[in-house]
């Protein structure tokens, strides 16, 4: 390929450019036979139950301390597909490339999705490339592709009275780190975006009878617990004092007025499983891969008096009860 | 002997005097008592009323139309704390501004505007300087700097408010409040002596607190106490500093200093609740050349008719009992300023489920 | 509607200091009060506004006992 060191708009007209740049950057970094057919579409064998997800990656910065955009856009595709039982199969990559994206950036993107997908065991079967005027920016969509071993059914609606809800490590990293480079406070968070089949590998090699897996993405903890308190209709009691949030977080949301709570990660999951195997389910999360700050944080509780269907409720440390809701607005950093 | 967490918290729950209003004035009070489960940790005859304790929702439509305005000016930039990004003014909100082209900038730190302006000479940086006693010192920071380097290409729009001046205003207008909770930040920079004059006059206690549950639960334990006392004959009319490390009586002088160089007291329009006397800060007349036009912000338009923030401000309605509250106004819909701020009443009586 | 937190002084420079909280790190300004490497101070908007007393436990002591000669 001749020295262009950005995109350009030639790039994506489907000629010589596109196909350079496919043959420099993206078939070597994703190389598996069936890509190597470069087909119109990807013919696989499967059989059995499919999980498929979409999801598009738009972070900014492109790159940031823990990860970049390409690593982001495996694991957020592997969990989404994790969280119903599903082994992560195939990925399909859609890239829209901003002109003036410098190629050696992308490069170097690509191969951290590269990495990230055989560490995930995943296959990039099939792709695209468009490119637009821009200012050197990157958006990814993917579609994930797994398959759902026979009688599991893992799903929000399964949680039930008594059974015990667990998070497989500390809150809010992932939101901390981004808003960290966009405003002017240097700190040592890394985004823990990371893919969580191990976890869930483990649990169900385990015999845990597993009820819901839900990635803890957007919206943070107090959105996604409130989402499965009302699509289960059970009332979920957790405990602040056991939420794991590490004192660097803690303190980064102390800045700027902002909850933990409600910031988001790419590397973390809430596990709701049967109490008498909640021991074991954390012992089994603490030993996997990215677990290691597994805690227990609370429980489902019965509907009755003081505990409504689809309530999501947390004993605060002086002993209070705060009554949570979804993630309303957009959580900026706050002052005054 | 002192008393210890659980037996603050046991006092609290059964206290059986006299119903008794106790108000805090502090955004980051309000939401740490909601977030912390206070009102469910206090007697009934306990109530917790938030005051007008937000300076975003208290600072008058036509300041964010003024913004927005700016922000849509060629050659300007506003640049502001995120707290302001969302406030509806009488057309849109900044943000919404910010879509549509107008260039906003988001900063942690006043501070942060300084490299920006070097890195843009041709480009006026117009900080949106709003806040209480507590951020007032750090605007007169900035105002040394701009004077000390001679920056040509840096102005402030103001929207400072001072406490003890809508405190005076709420208590002469006859709200019904037996103490208050006193801003533990406003506080370090004013001393716990501000309040002095306030507590004498109308014989109410007021207690310092600070941002934790135990501190807000030792605080309110306090103000509690110094009513019952009142009951026996006593005065009742005191200033407890329950945030000593870093509260004193006399507070940052040097501050204190810094902000009056730069700073005259002013009367200022609180949204809702019309002009109050000597209740905000103006940059003087001699520094005239950075203001941005703060000295004309006086108009306020409600953005629906029926909006009650200007009765929730000050403790005269609930959250719950505005017309319009979670049904036609809600943090995606904000119908007001209290709905808007994360701070403000509304809200976190939204995000919260408060009764 | 204050927001404002303690922190560690590492290091004091002309204008400002390095303030670490738990691992972030703050320019904050000074000017305010003065301090040294080593103070906790309070910091409100990039700014420091306070040193935070060490002694807190003997002054609240000192708080709860005055309050307990009130009744």
């Amino acid at each position: 390929m001749p020295e262009t060191v950005r995109i350009t708009m030639e790039h994506g007209s489907g000629g010589q450019a596109t196909g350079e740049l496919i043959g420099e950057i993206f078939a070597p970094a994703f190389r598996n036979e069936v890509l190597g057919q470069m087909e119109d579409s990807a013919v696989v064998s499967g059989s059995g139950r499919i999980a498929v997800t979409t999801d598009s990656f738009v972070v900014t910065p492109l790159v940031f301390r823990g990860g970049d955009i390409g690593r982001l856009c495996v694991c957020g595709t592997v969990n989404d597909l994790l969280m119903r039982g599903a082994v992560p199969r195939y990925l399909t990559c859609g890239f829209i490339l901003e002109e003036g994206l410098e190629i050696e950036l992308l490069r170097r993107i690509v191969r951290s999705l590269a990495e990230t997908a055989a560490e995930a065991g995943v296959q990039i079967i099939a792709g695209d490339t468009k490119v637009i005027e821009g200012n050197g920016g990157l958006i990814i969509n993917t579609t994930g592709v797994g398959s759902v071993p026979d009688g599991l059914d893992i799903s929000a609606g399964n949680a039930g009275e008594g059974d015990a809800v667990l998070v497989s490590g500390t809150m809010g990293d992932h939101h901390a780190a981004i808003l960290g480079e966009r405003l002017q406070i240097e700190s040592d968070i890394e985004s823990d975006c990371a893919p969580l089949g191990e976890i869930v590998k483990g649990l169900l090699d385990g015999g845990i009878r597993v009820r819901t897996l839900r990635d803890v993405t957007r919206g943070g903890l107090g959105t996604v617990l409130k989402e499965l308190a009302e699509a289960s209709g059970k009332c979920f009691i957790i405990e602040e004092d056991a939420v794991p949030v590490s004192a660097r977080v803690r303190d980064f949301c102390g800045l700027l007025g902002l909850d933990p709570l409600y910031m988001g990660n790419e590397g973390k999951l809430v596990a709701v499983v049967p109490r008498e195997q909640a021991a074991e389910a954390l012992e089994i999360m603490k030993n996997a891969r990215y677990g290691s700050g597994a805690a227990v944080i609370g429980k489902v509780a019965g509907t009755g008096e003081g505990t409504e269907a689809g309530e999501l409720l947390m004993r605060t440390q002086i002993g209070g009860v705060r009554r949570l809701t979804v993630l309303q607005g957009e959580g900026l950093p706050r002052i005054c | 002997m002192s008393m210890n967490l659980e037996e603050i918290k046991q006092y609290l729950k059964e206290y059986n005097g006299p119903e008794l209003k106790i108000m805090e004035v502090c955004g980051s009070h309000t939401g740490a008592i909601a977030r912390n489960g206070i009102p469910g940790l206090v007697s009934d005859r306990i109530r917790l009323i938030s005051g007008p304790g937000c300076p975003v929702c208290v600072t008058p439509s036509s300041y964010i139309d003024r913004l927005i305005d700016l922000c849509l000016t060629p050659g300007v930039c506003v640049v502001t704390f995120g707290d302001l990004m969302r406030v509806p003014g009488s057309r849109m909100s900044l943000q919404q501004a910010s879509g549509m082209g107008g260039r906003v900038k988001m900063v942690y730190s006043p501070m942060d505007v300084f490299p920006m302006a070097q890195r843009e000479p041709e480009t006026t940086f117009v900080f949106a300087a709003v806040g209480f006693e507590t951020t007032a010192p750090v605007y007169a920071l900035m105002v040394e700097q701009i004077l000390e380097d001679h920056i040509e290409n840096i102005r402030l729009l103001t929207a400072l408010r001072t406490m003890p001046g809508i405190i005076d205003r709420l208590c002469a207008g006859g709200a019904d409040i037996q103490g208050f909770l006193a801003p533990g930040h406003v506080a370090v920079v004013t001393g716990s002596k501000a309040f002095e004059p306030l507590a004498a006059k109308y014989s109410l206690p007021f207690g310092v607190a600070g941002f934790t549950g135990e501190q807000i639960l030792t605080a309110l334990c306090g103000i509690v106490k110094a009513c019952e006392r009142a009951k026996s004959g006593k005065d009742g009319g005191l200033v407890m500093n329950f945030y000593p490390s870093v509260v004193t009586r006399e507070g940052n002088t040097e501050a204190q200093e810094l902000v009056e160089r730069y700073f005259g007291v002013s009367d200022a329009v609180w949204r809702g609740m019309g002009m109050v006397p000597a209740s905000g800060r103006l940059l003087r007349e001699e520094f005239a050349a950075l203001d941005a036009g703060s000295r004309d912000l006086t108009e306020d338009h409600k953005i629906n008719k029926a909006c009650c923030c200007d009765k929730v401000l000050m403790g005269k309605m609930k959250p719950t009992q505005c017309p319009l509250f979670q049904k036609v106004c809600s943090p995606l819909r904000p119908q007001g300023a209290c709905m808007v701020s994360t701070e403000g009443n509304c809200y976190t009586y939204y995000v919260n489920h408060r009764e | 509607m204050c927001v404002a937190m303690p922190g560690r002084v590492l290091s004091v420079g002309e204008r400002t200091a390095l303030v670490d909280f738990s691992g972030n790190r703050v320019q904050a300004r000074t000017g305010l009060v003065k301090i040294e490497p080593g103070d906790n101070v309070l910091v409100h908007a990039g700014c420091i506004l306070q040193k935070v007393s060490d002694r807190e436990m003997e002054e609240m002591n000192a708080v709860m006992r005055e309050m307990d000669e009130l009744l």
